[in-house]
Order: structure tokens, then C-alpha cells, then sequence
């Protein structure tokens, strides 16, 4: 009786604004989360069909589907669209976004029109680069982008400056995700949940979020480098005027090795809360995968160089960064066990989001036994910058990355869509899926052994390259229709979907303690949490419900959330968060008018949109919520 | 897993066969014709076998989950015994996640980062008998033999059974020289002057390419190695530092004319004649090469006239441009040019 009576209070406190306005305006991490994930999968969809386009082109040798030209600009936004505006959109933004605060039992990310100013501005550097594509100057350097190639002498034009400053543009907005992350980690968990009781699910996104905090400024100082050396006449990476042309690389590859597990970090995450439920079991040696999540993105940060092996550096660097590369290793292996373990002494049921674990596991596997090949010095570079590499890293991105980020669409659907989707074709997709990857990415293995290099629009005939090619175009079609079936299978099941309740899988951590989807305000209740596996913990789920019958632990006076110390999580205050607010999109809008004119060089212009940024900066600050009485 | 191990040998095993021969058609990392190659290549076929059976191991729990699936239906997780089987899980997660990959990895380590790179890194002065420079350019390589005037272009000649000391530059951008069956890669870095060893022990030709990517025509940056007898090599390095022949025909001289007041000098050099240019490959001993354009045609008169004619066409976005000469013209320049022995 009780609770109907607080769950509508709480519910007239939470109401969002109707309409197009309220997804405009919002602050809610759950719709936040969602505009992630559309924008997100539009620009997956672009990547694929870009994937697709070079598959096609290289089918046979001597094809002409695509010239050199165009190629290049093919393979370069590829790479650019599946890293930065998929990949990590899709974990931090989409899954981090809608799941973390349900996961710790918050009521919304620790800065609420921050997250929603990382959409906008996200949204935003997404629109730009791809302009680049429809105006015939997308970037064509590679993503990995090197100089000289990259710089104004042997790439005039506007395709590198996109490259620059889209990569800054959205760096701030994968830098304000992370800071977001972080302290809503620290600040925003349910009172009682101490470090050793979180979900490795947010151990995995601190992780990747420190990385994305200290991975991005070395990429952001590089991209200023080189825009100031195309456009203002500087000599950052111009050897003959005493730069460095490897300086590039080395400032590159210190964001880009991290970058890596940034990846696949949030992935292990998804694996680690899919697994628990699916075995019915927690997840063995908590503590120790734990640190290795945490562990894998520190060491993370000194490996950078065995990307530049063949570079002609001194032995004893490459034989340093040699040993680091062996060292990463044992956290991945640390984690991989465990995982195997967990499955085999818990009560495995295969469902569709437990199949895209084990083919995660052992597509990492194989791309990183692959990787370990590449602490052999010799053997690295012999086939760095082949098509052998180009299969590791694929084992990875897209075994690694992309097969949990399937298996957490699956898992998740019914929490956020309310319904559950089809198992049988979603098994059939997994399959579909798994054959096509492995038919795509191991004949690359063989070709790159066989000497072929990356990154070549063609390739001639008579060097025997045409079977495996033709092999791996196959693999990427088969791969596409599974990914369409994945797709159809969730729209469908979204409108015709049976009625998935609260918990249907039996899940393990808060977000399946209650409705699906979610209310506006997450949990009537600020939950009790006494362990890691917080919905297991029957006792603690009574008094909850308890609680709301008396309206204890409510929070119903405002938009209201409780505050925890940051290791223990013992109570500490209760604050009010923001309501919904124009100035994210509107401060966005004023962030990308500034990029639109340091584009084309209007740069008092641009100053004048900086001015813009600064006013809204004044009107967001001038709308403070009140400080909570209590 | 067994199956798709064999799988794999199985899709191997053409690439090994095919590798046996050496030559012009391959570019087979797995078929080596130095002491190097052989040590790399040696090297992952232990680290491919260790590696399916770290697959295996992985795959075999797997399988193992599975079988031991659903036997006992679902089952939610037991509050009284939330960790069933924690202790010898935790030992394989020790054991096989952290002892057994320690050990791998240092063994791995030590063979190759302490052992096999000493063969594979930049030589000793003492340890090798000639230097080559081998000069990036988009989209041509170009080789010079210190102490001698000879200069080619994509085909560089080395003799048998000597170790050449090779210096990888570059003219403009990042380039890599790679002979897979004789060596690993290095790079071309703007302001360095890197090196390795170049080494074959059988005659024949070892084809190669570049392998860092360099532009629009990344795809048309091949080489070939040609490894002669010694007697052979030394025949051919005092040709090619000679300069050019005179033509012997008129059409052949009418195409030396052509070249000299026509665009073709302002980029090109032929030794012995005023033309000096340096934007194009030397052209001084252009008869005697097999191939042109990276590798790309064939060098006989059709294919030489087309690439002449066309070049946009041909290889979209290099230097040359369209000249548009006349037949006649076409006709004796290429006489002339494959006289160019």
C-alpha cells in the first residue's frame, strides 16, 4: 500500500519533460545511454559497409571496384569509425552509461549534464569526420596517421586537419565520459558497497576510464602537433628543421597501446556479469580478476613501442618493451581461467548471451597467443605491418570487443526493452556470426605469412594471395548476415517480444532488482548491498521491499542521491541532482561551430565561438541546483 | 579443436610447398633463404604449435562446461555455497593463468629477444662485405652501390653467400624494405639510416615490397633481389656503374633526342648524357632490368610503351604525367630506352 504511494511520488519528482524536448534536454543516464546506442549503431553500420567495400574491392586480385584514392579514405575511416565511434561509444557510452549506475545503485551518473554534454559533443565530432567522407576529403593517412605522410607536403587539403581535429573534438568528449565514470565509481555507490562488494563490471569500466584519462592527452597533444605543423608553419615532426618524424609514432602509440585495452577492458566487464548469471556462480578468484582488470590497462601504458619494432630503434628498447609486452600478458591469462573455471564449477546454461562469451574467450585466445608471438622480436618484425597483424588485432577488436558487446545486447535487451528476444535465431546469429569471423580473420593469418602487406587497395596475381582473399570476403558476407539476423531478431522481439518481468535470467548484480525497463529514478529504495552479487543476496532484497513499505530510504524530497565514502562506501550526504537542461546540446552546438572554424581557418571566427562556448558556460552555471537540507 | 587444427596445417601446406622453390612468385615469409630467415621462420612454427595447444586447453574447458551442462537443469546460485569448487579453481587459475604463461613467455623471451635477435639485427661492421643503399621513394625503390657510380631502380643484384649490409632511406615518407625469405623488415625513417643484413644462400631471384604504407601507390612498391654467383655479380656491377651506351640505330637516336629536349630529363638520368633529373628512377641501364614500375609490367617494348603513354592509367597518382607524344616519338623512345642494356 505504502510503496504504490512512494513509487508515485518518486515518480511525479523524476518525471522527465515530453516529447522530442525531453530527449534534447535530458540528463538521464538510461536515455542518454539509448541516443549512445542509436548513434552508435548508425556509425557501426557505416564502418561495417566500409568493411565491406575493401573485402569486395580485395575478393580478386587486380580489382577496380575502388581506386587507390578512394581506398585509402575507406581503410582510414574504417579504423577512425570502429574505434572511436564505435567501439568505445558503444561500451563507455551505451553500456557503461545505461548499466553503471544501475549496477551500484545509483539514480543517475555523478554529473548528469556532463554525461549528456559527452552525447552531444560525441554526436557532433561524429558529424563532423563523416563530412569529410561526403565532401571527397576524409582522411587518408591511415588512422594510425604517420608523418611525413600525413603532413601538408605529401597530404594537402583539408583530409588531415579533419583527421586533427576530429580526433580532439572527440576526445573531449571521451575525456568528460571518463571523468563522469570515475567519480560516479568513487562517489555514487549505494552505501555498504566498499570496493571488495562492486560488480567487476565496474571494475572494468574504472579501468577503462582511467585509460581513457591518461591514453588521450598524448593523442590530443599529437593531433595539435601535427595541425600546427600543416597549418601554422611549426616543425614538431619535420626532420629536416629538427623534429621527428618518429615522434608522432611514439606520442601515437602511447594513447594507441592503451587504446587497445580500452577496448576490450569494458568488454571483459560484460563477460564478467554474463557469465555469473549463465553459471549461476560467482566469478572465480573475485579479488585477483579484479586487480588483473585494473592491472591490464596499467601495463597497458608501457608497451606503446612494440608497435614500432621495425623502426630501426636500439636493441635494448626494443628489448625492454619486449619484456613489457611479456608481462601484460599474465592479467589476460589470470582472467581467461578464471572465466573457464567459473564455467566449468558453476551450472552452465548455453544461451545466446553465454555462446558470445565462449566465442569471445576463444577468439581472445587466439588473438592473444597471436599477440604473445609478437614479444619475439624477430618474429614481430618480420610480420608487423602484414596481414598476420591485421588478423590479431581483428581476433581481438572484433572477437574480443565486439562478440560481449553481442552477447550484453542479448543479455540486457530484456531490462531495457521490458520483452525478451528469440533464443533459437539467436543462437542460429551467434553461430552465423562465429563461422563467418573465423572464416573472415584466419585466412588473414595465412595471406600476411605468405607476405602480404597491409593497407595495399590491390594485389597482383601469380603470388597466390587470391584463395584467401577470396576466403576472407566470403567470411565478411556470412559475418554481415549473421549481424542483420542479430539485428532483425531484437527489433522484432521488441514489439513482439513475450514479457521478459523483472529477472529473467536470475542476474546476479542491481539492475535486476528492479522493473524492466527501469522507472525514471532507477531504485524506490536505495539498496542494501552486502556483496558483489547483490540480487543473489535474498535478505538483503526483503528488506528492501520492507523499507519501502515504511518509505525508509526513499529519497523522495527531490531529485535526491546518497553520497558514499570513496573505498568503504559508508554514507556520507545526500545531494540533489540537476533536472533536465538545454545548455548541453546548446554549449555542444557552440563546441563544434569553434571546430567547423578552426577547420577553415576562419580562426578569429572560431574565437568568436569560443566566446559562445564561454557564455553557456555562464548560463549552465547560473541554473546550480540547491543544496539538499539534509 | 583437434579438427581445426589440422584444418590449419591443412591450408598451410600449399603455402610451405610453395615456398620451397624461392623466386620471383613468392614473397613467403615461411620460405627462408638466409640463416635469419630461417631462425624467424623456425621460431613460429614452435610458437604455432605451442599456440594451438594453448587454443586447445582453452577450447577443452570450454567443451568441458559444455558437456557438463543442464545435467542438473537450472539451478539458481546457492546462497549457503556461493564459490563451490573455489579452492581448486583457484589453483588453476594460479597454475595455468599465471605459472604456466610466466614460464612460456620467459622461455619465449629469452630465445628469441636474447638469442635470435642477435642475428637479426643491424650487422657489425666486420660482419659483412659490401653495402647497398636501398632509398624509398613514392612509389619506387632506389639502389646505390657505395664505391661504384651504378644506381637501379627496383632490382638490386647481391651476390651468393655474402652478407651485404643494407641501409634502408628515404627520399619523402616512412617506407619499408622488406625481402621476406631473406630477412625481416626496417623501416625507412626520415633522418635515420637504418640497417640490416641481407643475406641468400641460394642464386636466384627473391621478390619483396614495401610494406609500410606510403601513399596512393603503396600497392605497386615491389622489388626483386636478384642473387648471382660472385663472378656474375661483379660482371653486373661494373655495367651498371658505366655509363650509358651511345644508340647504334637512327631510331634509336631519334628516341635519345626525344628524351633529352622533352620532358623526360627534366626527371630522369641517364649517365653519360646531359639528362640529370632526379624525381624518376636513373634510367642509364633501363634494357637491362626485367621489370617496370615497381614491379608492376613487364619490361618489353609493349609494356614499356604503355607505361610511357599512360602512366596515370597505369598507376594512378605517381609522378609521371601524361606526355602525349606521338607514335613516332613513342615508337623511338622506347627503342631507345631498351637499348639502355
Amino acid at each position: 500500500m505504502a510503496t504504490a504511494v512512494y513509487e508515485d511520488r518518486l515518480e511525479r519528482m523524476w518525471q522527465p519533460r515530453p516529447g522530442v524536448l525531453g530527449w534534447l534536454m535530458t540528463t538521464d543516464h538510461k536515455r542518454i545511454g539509448l541516443l549512445y546506442f542509436w548513434t552508435t549503431l548508425v556509425l557501426f553500420a557505416a564502418g561495417g559497409a566500409e568493411a565491406l567495400l575493401m573485402r569486395t574491392q580485395l575478393i580478386a586480385p587486380n580489382q577496380h571496384l575502388l581506386g587507390p584514392a578512394t581506398y585509402d579514405e575507406i581503410f582510414t575511416m574504417h579504423g577512425l569509425t570502429m574505434i572511436f565511434f564505435f567501439i568505445i561509444p558503444m561500451t563507455t557510452g551505451a553500456f557503461g552509461n545505461y548499466l553503471l549506475p544501475l549496477m551500484i545503485g545509483a539514480r543517475d551518473m555523478a554529473f548528469p549534464r556532463m554525461n549528456a554534454l559527452s552525447y552531444w559533443v560525441f554526436l557532433g565530432s561524429g558529424i563532423f569526420i563523416y563530412t569529410s567522407l561526403f565532401l571527397g576529403m576524409a582522411p587518408n593517412a591511415g588512422w594510425f596517421d604517420y608523418v611525413p605522410l600525413a603532413n601538408a607536403v605529401y597530404d594537402p587539403g583539408h583530409a588531415i586537419d579533419f583527421f586533427c581535429l576530429g580526433i580532439i573534438f572527440n576526445g573531449i568528449s571521451s575525456s568528460l565520459t571518463a571523468a563522469n565514470f570515475i567519480v560516479t565509481i568513487f562517489k555514487l555507490r549505494a552505501p555498504g558497497m566498499s570496493f571488495n562488494r562492486m560488480p567487476l563490471f565496474c571494475f572494468a569500466f574504472l579501468a577503462a576510464s582511467f585509460g581513457l584519462l591518461f591514453a588521450l592527452p598524448s593523442l590530443t597533444a599529437d593531433s595539435i602537433f601535427l595541425f600546427l605543423d600543416r597549418n601554422v608553419g611549426t616543425h614538431f615532426f619535420d626532420v629536416a628543421h629538427g623534429g621527428s618524424a618518429l615522434l608522432w609514432q611514439h606520442l601515437f602509440w602511447i594513447f594507441g597501446h592503451p587504446e587497445v585495452y580500452i577496448l576490450i577492458v569494458p568488454a571483459f566487464g560484460i563477460a564478467t556479469e554474463i557469465i555469473p548469471a549463465f553459471t549461476q556462480r560467482r566469478v572465480v578468484a573475485f579479488p585477483l580478476v579484479a586487480v588483473a582488470e585494473l592491472l591490464v590497462v596499467f601495463i597497458g601504458f608501457g608497451v606503446w613501442a612494440h608497435h614500432m619494432f621495425a623502426t630501426g630503434m636500439p636493441t635494448i628498447t626494443v628489448v625492454f618493451f619486449a619484456a613489457a609486452t611479456a608481462v601484460v600478458v599474465i592479467p589476460s591469462t589470470i582472467q581467461v581461467f578464471a572465466w573457464c573455471m567459473t564455467f566449468i564449477t558453476g551450472n552452465a546454461r548455453f544461451k545466446t548471451p553465454l555462446l558470445f562469451i565462449a566465442g569471445f574467450i576463444f577468439m581472445f585466445v587466439a588473438g592473444g597467443l597471436t599477440g604473445i608471438m609478437f614479444l619475439a622480436v624477430p618474429f614481430d618484425q618480420q610480420v608487423t605491418d602484414t596481414y598476420f597483424v591485421v588478423a590479431h588485432f581483428h581476433y581481438i577488436i572484433f572477437g574480443a570487443a565486439v562478440f560481449p558487446i553481442f552477447g550484453g545486447l542479448y543479455f540486457w535487451f530484456p531490462k531495457v526493452t521490458g520483452r525478451l528476444y528469440f533464443e533459437l535465431p539467436g543462437q542460429i546469429s551467434f553461430w552465423i556470426i562465429f563461422v563467418g569471423t573465423n572464416l573472415l580473420f584466419f585466412p588473414m593469418h595465412l595471406v600476411g605469412l605468405d607476405g602480404m602487406p597491409r593497407r595495399q587497395y590491390t594485389y597482383p596475381a601469380g603470388l597466390g594471395w587470391g584463395p584467401d582473399n577470396l576466403a576472407e570476403t566470403i567470411g565478411s558476407y556470412i559475418t554481415t548476415a549473421g549481424i542483420v539476423l542479430l539485428l532483425a531478431n531484437l527489433v522484432y522481439s521488441w514489439f513482439r517480444g513475450p514479457v521478459a518481468g523483472p529477472d529473467p535470467w536470475h542476474g546476479a548484480t542491481l539492475e535486476w532488482t528492479i522493473p524492466s525497463p527501469p522507472p525514471e529514478y532507477n531504485f524506490a529504495v536505495i539498496p542494501k548491498v552486502s556483496s558483489a552479487y547483490a540480487n543473489w543476496d535474498y535478505e538483503d532484497r526483503e528488506e528492501d521491499r520492507r523499507k519501502l513499505e515504511q518509505g525508509a530510504m526513499v529519497l523522495e524530497q527531490g531529485h535526491e542521491q546518497p553520497v558514499s565514502s570513496t573505498v568503504d562506501g559508508w554514507w556520507r550526504e545526500i545531494v540533489e541532482m540537476p533536472h533536465d537542461s538545454p545548455w548541453p546540446i546548446v554549449l555542444a552546438f557552440a563546441l563544434s561551430l569553434v571546430f567547423l572554424f578552426v577547420l577553415l581557418h576562419l580562426y578569429t571566427v572560431a574565437c568568436f565561438a569560443a566566446g559562445a562556448v564561454g557564455l553557456t558556460l555562464l548560463g549552465w552555471h547560473g541554473e546550480e541546483p540547491q543544496e539538499s537540507e539534509a | 579443436m583437434w579438427r581445426r587444427g589440422l584444418a590449419a596445417v591443412a591450408l598451410l601446406s600449399p603455402l610451405v610447398l610453395a615456398g620451397c622453390g624461392g623466386g620471383a612468385n613468392t614473397q613467403n615469409s615461411l620460405a627462408p633463404h638466409s640463416h635469419a630467415a630461417a631462425d624467424i621462420t623456425n621460431l613460429f612454427w614452435v610458437m604455432m604449435a605451442v599456440s594451438f595447444g594453448g587454443l586447445g586447453l582453452v577450447s577443452g574447458l570450454l567443451i568441458l562446461a559444455w558437456v557438463r551442462r543442464g545435467k542438473r537443469g537450472f539451478r539458481a546460485a546457492d546462497e549457503d555455497d556461493p564459490h563451490p569448487g573455489e579452492r581448486a579453481a583457484w589453483w588453476v587459475v594460479l597454475g595455468m593463468g599465471v605459472v604456466f604463461p610466466l614460464a612460456v613467455v620467459t622461455t619465449l623471451f629469452i630465445v628469441s629477444d636474447g638469442l635470435i635477435i642477435n642475428v637479426t639485427d643491424a650487422p657489425a661492421a666486420s660482419r659483412t662485405a659490401l653495402t647497398v643503399e636501398a632509398i624509398g621513394h613514392q612509389w619506387y625503390w632506389e639502389f646505390r652501390y657505395p664505391g661504384t657510380a651504378a644506381v637501379t631502380a627496383d632490382e638490386m643484384h647481391i651476390p651468393v653467400d655474402t652478407p651485404v649490409n643494407l641501409v634502408a632511406t628515404t627520399d619523402d615518407v616512412i617506407h619499408s624494405f622488406w625481402v621476406p625469405e631473406l630477412n625481416r623488415k626496417i623501416d625507412t625513417i626520415p633522418g635515420q639510416r637504418n640497417r640490416i643484413e641481407l643475406y641468400a644462400n641460394k642464386v636466384g631471384v627473391y621478390r619483396g615490397q614495401c610494406a609500410e604504407f606510403c601513399g596512393l601507390q603503396h600497392a605497386h612498391m615491389s622489388m626483386l633481389v636478384f642473387v648471382q654467383s660472385k663472378a656474375a655479380y661483379r660482371k653486373w656491377l661494373r655495367d651498371q656503374a658505366a655509363p650509358a651506351r651511345s644508340p647504334a640505330t637512327a631510331l634509336e637516336r631519334k628516341g635519345e633526342d626525344a628524351f633529352l629536349n622533352g620532358a623526360c630529363s627534366s626527371c630522369h638520368t641517364i649517365r653519360g648524357t646531359s639528362a640529370s633529373g632526379f624525381v624518376g628512377p636513373d634510367l642509364t641501364h633501363l634494357g637491362s632490368r626485367t621489370t617496370l614500375a615497381g614491379v608492376m609490367l613487364r619490361n618489353d617494348p609493349a609494356e614499356l610503351a604503355r607505361w610511357i603513354s599512360e602512366p596515370q592509367q597505369v598507376k594512378p597518382g605517381n609522378e609521371m604525367p601524361d606526355l602525349r607524344l606521338s607514335a613516332a616519338q613513342l615508337r623511338a623512345l622506347v627503342a631507345y630506352l631498351e637499348s639502355l642494356k
